[in-house]
């Protein structure tokens, strides 16, 4: 650091800060290689949860309408009994899906956040940090990992309410966790790639609406695969909230699954999700 | 400090024949500025002059050919994150996340900034002093006054050591005591810390107070270059020359700009014809 400047200043200057500046003498020391996205990623999630602690209005919002769906489709449904579960209560079957479905929305809604913390200048005053855009798309991520798992979490409580039988494994639920982060990283990017893409607020809403729902009928959210037509098969076949889906299904219940594949593609669109929005990152600062 | 060449240390900032267009239009156009170390430097012009753009070519945001942007030393094209551990920067918006405390602000760019948690703490609370924000550290920012959020900018920019301030408008939108509080507080900072400070603004009156040198720029470029007190008595001399009486006032800053850009500043940027009312107004207030 050099001396102060000697050039006398104005008459209002002299009103020194009165505790000592000290630690703002010296830089902090740079973190260097992979603890570096680590350490981003903190940060950013960091950030979610004092949100959420100042206002859980959002939390209690988002809790209607799972619990709508839960209550009123479920239960009917239930009665009913026109959807093939494979023996189980309908409800107990349609609750992973819902748990998948409000995780996939809170999600899709950080392209939203990313163009608002555009246009107030956050966004550019995080880029002019020592953060590579790759770490700050993944801090968002698995900060919508985050508020997705709490959201998971009332879920959960809801659907057990309902008298859902779910496991209480904690091995389980640890695999519930992850793959609710795991899907939400990758939802949460998909929604940030089109916001690099459109780049405005209103064609982005526009664009989440359109492709939500198609998202939700489009999975093995509410029926299975088998009773699908053949076209809507091969759309929930490249439609990562099924994976999602029947993972959650398959830990939750231990009805039959393919855990494997299920983390494998979540993974693998995780990371491309996460590589797109970055790339198309720099667009946004424009 | 490692120095660049034989000839000395190398300059905060240097810019050599910056080019910058968005499609057809050419925002900064073959800037060259060198901003020596410790110093305050103003770089002035109406709205729509490249100000905004030169300091987004500055801070990384904006990609730039190697070679045009220098920051001590290092191309702002191939060292991108050593260029931004050296810097603060607070942009033209008012940029806090209202949905976070004061602390809670600032302690985010403490984290990107790889501040040790053992550190955080203090550092944080010193960046709030700094900007005497102690009080309403634990507030909301969506509870803050539009100078205290200004305030709470520098907070954050503070917090990293930066060696180079750059601030964009910072007192844009404030009323007159909020932007001496904010001068004060950066003058107050720079004193103490010796950092270099790149400030832009259309307030002429503001940067011939507390500017070191100033830059004025029209249509992309730097048209002069100087102290405030070297640019206004060089344009006395030049109207003395031309027949002037002796007994004139010294020209201000803006009579400076209104020589340089002559007549084309009045078709082409209303914007600088609403800074003046805006002035008019904020000199009837104060």
């Amino acid at each position: 650091m050099s001396e102060a400047p000697a050039a006398p200043r104005t008459a209002s200057a002299d009103r020194t800060p009165a505790t000592s500046l000290n630690l703002l003498l010296t830089p902090p020391e740079p973190r260097a290689g992979w603890r570096l996205i680590p350490a981003r990623v903190i940060a950013m999630c960091a950030v979610e949860l004092q949100k959420l602690r100042h206002d859980r209005t959002e939390l209690y919002t988002r809790a209607v309408q799972p619990a709508l769906w839960l209550l009123i489709f479920g239960q009917t449904f239930t009665r009913i009994k026109a959807i093939p579960t494979g023996g189980i209560p309908y409800i107990d079957y349609l609750a992973p899906g819902i748990i998948a479905q409000s995780a996939m929305f809170i999600a899709i809604f950080y392209g939203i956040q990313i163009i608002w913390e555009r246009d107030a200048g956050i966004l550019n005053k995080l880029l002019v940090t020592p953060t590579p855009r790759s770490a700050l798309i993944t801090g968002k991520a698995f900060a919508a990992g985050v508020k997705s798992l709490i959201q998971a979490v009332v879920v959960v409580v809801i659907a057990a309410i309902l008298g859902v039988a779910l496991t209480w494994n904690p091995l389980k639920l640890l695999g519930v966790g992850a793959i609710v982060i795991l899907g939400s990283a990758f939802f949460s990017c998909l929604s940030m790639t089109i916001a690099g893409i459109v780049l405005s607020r209103d064609r982005l809403m526009g664009f989440g609406q359109a492709i939500t729902m198609p998202l939700f009928f489009g999975s093995n959210a509410l029926y299975p695969v088998a009773i699908m037509p053949g076209w809507l098969q091969a759309v929930s076949k490249v439609n990562p909230l099924s994976y999602e889906v029947d993972a959650l299904r398959g830990l939750l219940l231990g009805t039959p699954s393919h855990l494997g594949t299920d983390f494998g593609v979540l993974l693998v669109a995780a990371a491309l999700g996460i590589a797109a929005a970055s790339s198309l990152l720099g667009r946004l600062a424009r | 400090m490692t120095p660049d060449t034989a000839t000395g240390p190398s300059p905060a900032v240097s810019c050599t024949r910056l080019t910058y267009s968005f499609g057809e239009t050419t925002a900064v156009d073959g800037l060259d500025l060198s901003v020596g170390e410790g110093e305050v430097f103003g770089l002035l012009g109406p709205n729509g002059a490249g100000k905004t753009t030169a300091i987004r070519c500055i801070t990384t945001l904006l990609p730039v050919p190697a070679g045009m942007v220098h920051v001590f030393g290092h191309d702002t094209a191939k060292e991108q994150m050593s260029v931004r551990r050296l810097l603060g920067y607070v942009p033209q918006q008012l940029s806090a996340d209202s949905g976070l405390t004061g602390r809670e602000n600032v302690a985010l760019f403490a984290r990107v900034f790889d501040v040790p948690r053992r550190e955080r703490a203090a550092r944080v609370a010193q960046a709030l002093e700094a900007v005497d924000l102690t009080d309403a550290a634990d507030r909301l920012a969506n509870t803050y006054s539009g100078g205290m959020v200004r305030r709470l900018e520098l907070a954050q920019a503070l917090v990293s050591a930066p060696r180079l301030l750059i601030l964009d408008e910072p007192t844009i939108g404030l009323d007159p005591i909020a932007r001496t509080s904010v001068w004060e507080h950066i003058n107050a900072v720079r004193e103490a810390t010796g950092m270099t400070v790149l400030v832009t603004t259309h307030y002429m009156d503001e940067a011939d107070q507390y500017c070191d040198r100033v830059g004025l720029m029209h249509r992309g470029r730097i048209r002069a270059l100087g102290t405030p007190v070297q640019l206004r008595e060089g344009l006395g001399e030049r109207r003395r020359a031309d027949g002037a009486p002796a007994t004139d006032p010294l020209p201000t800053l803006e009579d400076v700009f209104r020589d340089i850009a002559g007549s084309g500043l009045e078709d082409q940027s209303g914007g600088f014809r609403d800074v003046r009312s805006t002035r008019r107004t904020a000199n009837r207030v104060g």
